[in-house]
């Protein structure tokens, strides 16, 4: 059981993170104090053009300078800091949050029609599966992460998420239950423009992570979460679906209604289920995923977790559970819970 | 008489108190184990083959058969079975010929493995009450969709080729007609109707009262060539070239001119009384680019309008090979591991060479991964699939579905006597004789079949479900829902499964 909230303002209007703290907060029976997080979009906009890598280091002064030499070799870090925080009583620092904003070379990847992108990408992965005590968990343009171990009111304290700013929010409060609570297990989980919140336990992860680690991905944070950003990531970045297509492949109809639907549409639901099986997602899930211009929320196909949106004005509103919402925006209006594996997409329109 | 009588396999006594003397058992002994004369039942025991017909027709269970009544002495080494092997071939002087599949006491391999289910952090699912798909699609998948999408709706553009769509991941593998009756064909063939799955029907062609039933039978294209022509291509939901067999990798077949009746001439369309002889390799087929050329051909003869397989036994390097097939135009990859079954081969073969399906699918379901190109072609286990549970677990290795023979055999009545290569099959499979082929009744046979398949069905549901999976796509390759029992380190990598507590 975890308790998961986005928000999205479709006219790109900033909030503070102070409302989505108290959103997160009302939902602590949903978690254990083992990890909370949040990701803001559009929080860097002195470097809105960087790539913004957060790293988890155990000790700075060992492991930082290898994290340096391998982002020189691909390009330039533009500026790089600790990320300030707070101290709380009941949290433990464990690791040293760091940000680099970087700009990637995109000449030292000629073969790639996303070279920035890509080289992004092979950094993510070469960092965390070989520099020991560097975890890179973030790595999209103008997006910050904020997770630990904590609660959400604590996490949120910790990095003082209210000086922040963001047209899209993600918030997760987390109850582990598959893997020790730790803060690269901490939800939101980015790669590159992608991030997740997610509630639930995927039952498919042995066959999810395989079919994206063929595809080059490593997992390396020891949870479930993860291989739906790198899905996102493959299905939409690289093969160019759809947010909506993508959510089809992820949880697609059952065959049966296949079976009934007219023609063109079985034609390519089938389509999608035999190119994508391997990515279909099994076991209980609400999942959140956002990207720069959209965020979208979805289900398992049998709807074993809750999913509920809201709208006001021009945000859209997607959680666990109402109540969240009512504490962001007590005018809430809207409010719907989507059938099981129906996508709930809110684009920006500016 | 320097080597003179080995004891007896089987000893057969016989109640008098119990026995009537009806002689059914002497009716329905192929082996000419019993005779009544003088209105006494008199019994050859040295004749037995321990099939049970005869238990099985006694009324009155007045028969009973034990096994090696007379001890040798005992020596780890030198078994019974080896010592006797020697004699028989210090007779003879020929190679011992063996039936059904490999029968050593090799540790079986899915019985060190066990399944997950679901408590508490995510809810088990109930068959009953919620979908549970088994639908499976065989054949070529394309690495990524291109799709249009439009105002006025969305079109793929990627072209997709032929599958088979199976309800069942469940199979029934190649056995001829020849190497088994018409009616056990026929048997099965009603029952993969029946329960939405496919059939292959070995090499041996498809005999006309098979018709009805072909868009269930995947025709097969072996060393020999046997019963193939442009109809049968034509008839095959789709065509499988069989490089190798898990019972006897390395060699051809070889029918016996004693099976080859006029209806099994006809089928495989050679001379009454021939024996039929499948080569080695195929000889158009000495390296993988041949291969390609002829399944271009065979695609190309039916218009790429049917998947084509490609049967290899599971040898040392099948990964490797595997791969190469699976570039080769080929839409699935079958792997019959050195358990799978057989009417007859040379013993030394049965039991020593080839490799156990379950390394063989995890290796090759890796190998393919690791080139990125596991979704587009399908993997097919076969050879030693016993049970419900060992479809799922093969399946979580990797194979997205499973070919049985041996387990469809025995659900007709067989006993696994291993005495296939002798042609008197008393349940009327492994024979061609006309009044013992006529035991076997293609409607009840059919029954017990579809039985089978459908059970197994419903329990392969039951472990989905508690697993918390409702889509056969997402056991596939899941082999984080496996654990090793007591298997060695090594054995566990190559499965990439990690041990039970872990």
């Amino acid at each position: 059981m975890c308790g998961i909230i986005g928000v999205i303002d479709r006219s790109r209007e900033c909030m503070s993170g102070a409302s989505i703290r108290s959103a997160l907060s009302m939902m602590d029976e949903r978690g254990s104090g083992e990890g909370a997080g949040y990701v803001a979009y559009g929080a860097f906009p002195e470097y809105a053009e960087c790539y913004a890598i957060h790293v988890f280091f155990d000790t700075v002064h060992e492991t930082k300078p290898a994290v340096d030499q391998e982002l020189a070799k691909w390009g330039t870090i533009v500026h790089d800091e600790e990320i300030p925080t707070y101290e709380q009583r009941n949290l433990r620092k464990i690791h040293t949050p760091w940000r680099y904003f970087f700009l990637p070379d995109p000449n030292l990847m000629p073969r790639s029609t996303t070279p920035e992108d890509d080289i992004v990408l092979h950094l993510v992965m070469k960092i965390n599966s070989s520099i020991p005590g560097a975890l890179i968990y973030s790595s999209g343009k103008n997006i910050a992460i904020f997770k630990a171990s904590g609660w959400p009111e604590e996490v949120a304290d910790f990095y003082r998420i209210q000086d922040y700013k963001g047209y899209l929010w993600l918030g997760h409060n987390r109850y582990p239950t598959n893997t020790p609570g730790w803060w690269g297990g901490a939800h939101p989980f980015n790669l590159l423009h992608w991030s997740v919140v997610h509630n639930g336990e995927i039952t498919s992860y042995g066959t999810n992570r395989r079919y994206i680690e063929s595809y080059g991905y490593r997992c390396s944070m020891f949870t479930d979460t993860e291989v739906v950003a790198y899905l996102f990531d493959l299905l939409v970045r690289r093969h160019h679906l759809s947010p909506e297509i993508a959510v089809k492949a992820l949880a697609p109809p059952f065959w049966d209604d296949i079976d009934r639907m007219p023609e063109d549409m079985a034609r390519l639901n089938t389509a999608i289920r035999l190119t994508y099986g391997p990515a279909l997602m099994n076991g209980p899930f609400a999942i959140v995923v956002a990207r720069p211009d959209a965020i979208v929320g979805f289900t398992d196909r049998i709807k074993l977790r809750p999913l509920v949106t809201g709208t006001s004005g021009s945000r859209l509103y997607i959680s666990s559970e109402e109540a969240a919402i009512r504490v962001m925006e007590p005018d809430v209006g809207d409010i719907t819970m989507p059938r099981a594996g129906e996508p709930i997409l809110g684009r920006v329109v500016a | 008489m320097t080597i003179g009588s080995v004891p007896v396999k089987f000893r057969i006594t016989v109640d008098p108190d119990q026995c009537m003397l009806c002689g059914r058992c002497v009716e329905n002994c192929p082996y000419d184990v019993f005779r009544i004369e003088n209105n006494r039942m008199h019994v050859n025991s040295r004749k037995c083959v321990a099939c049970h017909r005869c238990i099985a027709m006694c009324p009155r269970d007045a028969i009973n058969i034990r096994e090696r009544p007379v001890d040798y002495r005992s020596h780890p080494v030198w078994t019974t079975e080896i010592r006797e092997d020697i004699y028989n071939q210090a007779r003879t002087g020929k190679i011992i010929l063996a039936g059904m599949g490999n029968a050593r006491p090799y540790p079986v391999i899915f019985d060190s493995l066990v399944l997950d289910a679901c408590q508490v952090t995510n809810p088990s699912i109930d068959p009953l009450r919620e979908p549970m798909e088994l639908r499976t699609y065989l054949g070529k998948k394309p690495s990524r969709l291109e799709i249009r999408e439009a105002r006025d709706g969305v079109e793929v553009l990627t072209r997709i080729a032929p599958n088979l769509q199976l309800e069942t991941p469940i199979m029934v593998g190649h056995m001829s007609y020849g190497a088994i009756s018409l009616n056990a064909q026929q048997s099965i063939a009603r029952a993969v109707s029946e329960t939405g799955t496919y059939m292959g029907t070995g090499e041996g062609g498809l005999h006309q009262s098979l018709y009805p039933y072909q868009s269930h039978m995947i025709v097969q294209v072996a060393s020999g060539r046997f019963g193939v022509d442009i109809d049968y291509l034509e008839r095959g939901a789709a065509i499988e070239i069989k490089i190798g067999q898990g019972a006897k990798p390395g060699i051809g077949g070889h029918l016996p001119g004693e099976k080859v009746c006029e209806d099994v001439s006809c089928t495989r369309m050679i001379p009454v009384g021939s024996d039929a002889i499948s080569p080695a390799p195929h000889h158009d087929i000495y390296s993988i680019e041949d291969l390609k050329q002829l399944v271009r051909s065979l695609k190309e003869a039916t218009e790429w309008k049917k998947p084509v397989f490609v049967k290899i036994a599971a040898v040392h390097n099948a990964a490797a090979i595997a791969a190469g097939i699976a570039r080769s135009s080929a839409d699935a990859v079958v792997i019959d591991g050195f358990r799978g079954g057989t009417g007859a081969a040379p013993k030394v073969f049965r039991d020593h060479v080839g490799i156990p399906i379950e390394a063989a699918i995890a290796s090759v379901d890796a190998k393919l991964r690791s080139q990125g190109i596991r979704n587009e072609v399908s993997l097919i286990a076969s050879g030693g699939i016993r049970e419900s549970a060992d479809v799922a677990k093969v399946i979580a290795l990797g194979a997205d579905a499973v070919y049985i023979g041996t387990a469809a055999l025995v659900a007709m009545g067989c006993r696994v006597c291993g005495t296939c290569y002798r042609g008197l099959c008393p349940w009327g499979i492994a024979t061609q004789r006309p009044d013992l082929v006529a035991r076997l009744d293609p409607d009840e046979a059919s029954r017990n079949v579809a039985n089978l398949i459908h059970a197994w069905t419903l329990e392969l549901s039951e472990l989905m479900g508690a697993a918390g999976i409702n889509s056969i796509e997402s056991l596939r390759g899941n082999r984080d829902r496996l654990r090793g029992y007591l298997l060695d380190e090594s054995m566990m990598k190559v499965l990439d499964v990690k041990p039970v507590g872990a």
